[in-house]
């Protein structure tokens, strides 16, 4: 199952990590992707954003797959989260789990999932109509923000 | 060598990046300092410091990490805002 960067700065695509997981021995295939959205009181969000500690991100989320195919040992599980600015609807982090039948593979790409809200090194900068930003936290609270510029700025 | 002194890589990111003005600082540290240690002296050292939490979510060398972990010459110690993937 090699050869799928856990961090791209490209659109996710599901067809790579369910041809990542694809095996013969596996009856049942769950896809988690969570995609960027704004909420009728996000305001006029056009994109969000994603920052990262990517190095962490990479090594954290590899490690939350490790754990989930040691807690389900024939699951085979591949994730992927996207980076940089992510227009709304299109997914930024993905889980794909493949394993002899559906329980095991629902219960481990949940796990990957809950672990990846929980752990990765990850923030989200929305950017509104009117040009401002704000930091936004999986508790859903908010921060203004600067507007990104180049990194060194 | 428990008195020899250390030298810890900062990062900060994201919301702490913007507070701070950088993404990065070199710290040196008495030896047998904790991550508490090199957070206390962030946050009395750098302007606005005092702005982030008395204890931020950290990492040490891209792992998650508690505030009473001892520090080793050469670690990167992460300043984590609030978390927001998926």
């Amino acid at each position: 199952m090699a050869e799928l960067p856990a961090v791209t700065r490209d659109p996710i695509d599901a067809g790579r990590l369910l041809a990542a997981v694809a095996s013969p021995a596996c009856g049942g295939t769950a896809l988690f992707l969570g995609t960027v959205r704004a909420g009728p009181d996000d305001g006029p969000v056009i994109r969000i954003e994603y920052e990262a500690y990517v190095e962490m991100l990479e090594a954290e989320f590899l490690r939350i797959a490790a754990e989930a195919t040691a807690r389900w040992a024939e699951a085979r599980v591949a994730v992927q989260h996207r980076v940089g600015p992510i227009p709304l609807g299109e997914p930024s982090i993905a889980v794909a789990v493949a394993a002899p039948h559906r329980a095991e593979a629902f219960a481990a790409c949940r796990f990957a999932v809950d672990e990846a809200k929980r752990r990765l090194p990850v923030w989200k900068r929305e950017v509104l109509a009117d040009g401002t930003t704000q930091w936004r936290d999986n508790a859903g609270g908010r921060t203004p923000s600067r507007p990104s510029e180049p990194s060194g700025a | 060598m428990p008195t020899e002194s250390l030298h810890v890589r900062c990062r900060f990111f994201a919301r702490y990046a913007e507070l701070l003005g950088t993404e990065e600082l070199a710290l040196t540290l008495p030896g047998r300092s904790l991550v508490r240690d090199a957070v206390r002296r962030v946050r009395q050292e750098l302007p606005h410091g005092e702005r982030m939490p008395e204890r931020p979510l950290v990492a040490v060398n891209r792992e998650h990490a508690l505030a009473d972990r001892p520090l080793a010459d050469g670690d990167e110690l992460a300043f984590l805002p609030p978390l927001a993937g998926g």
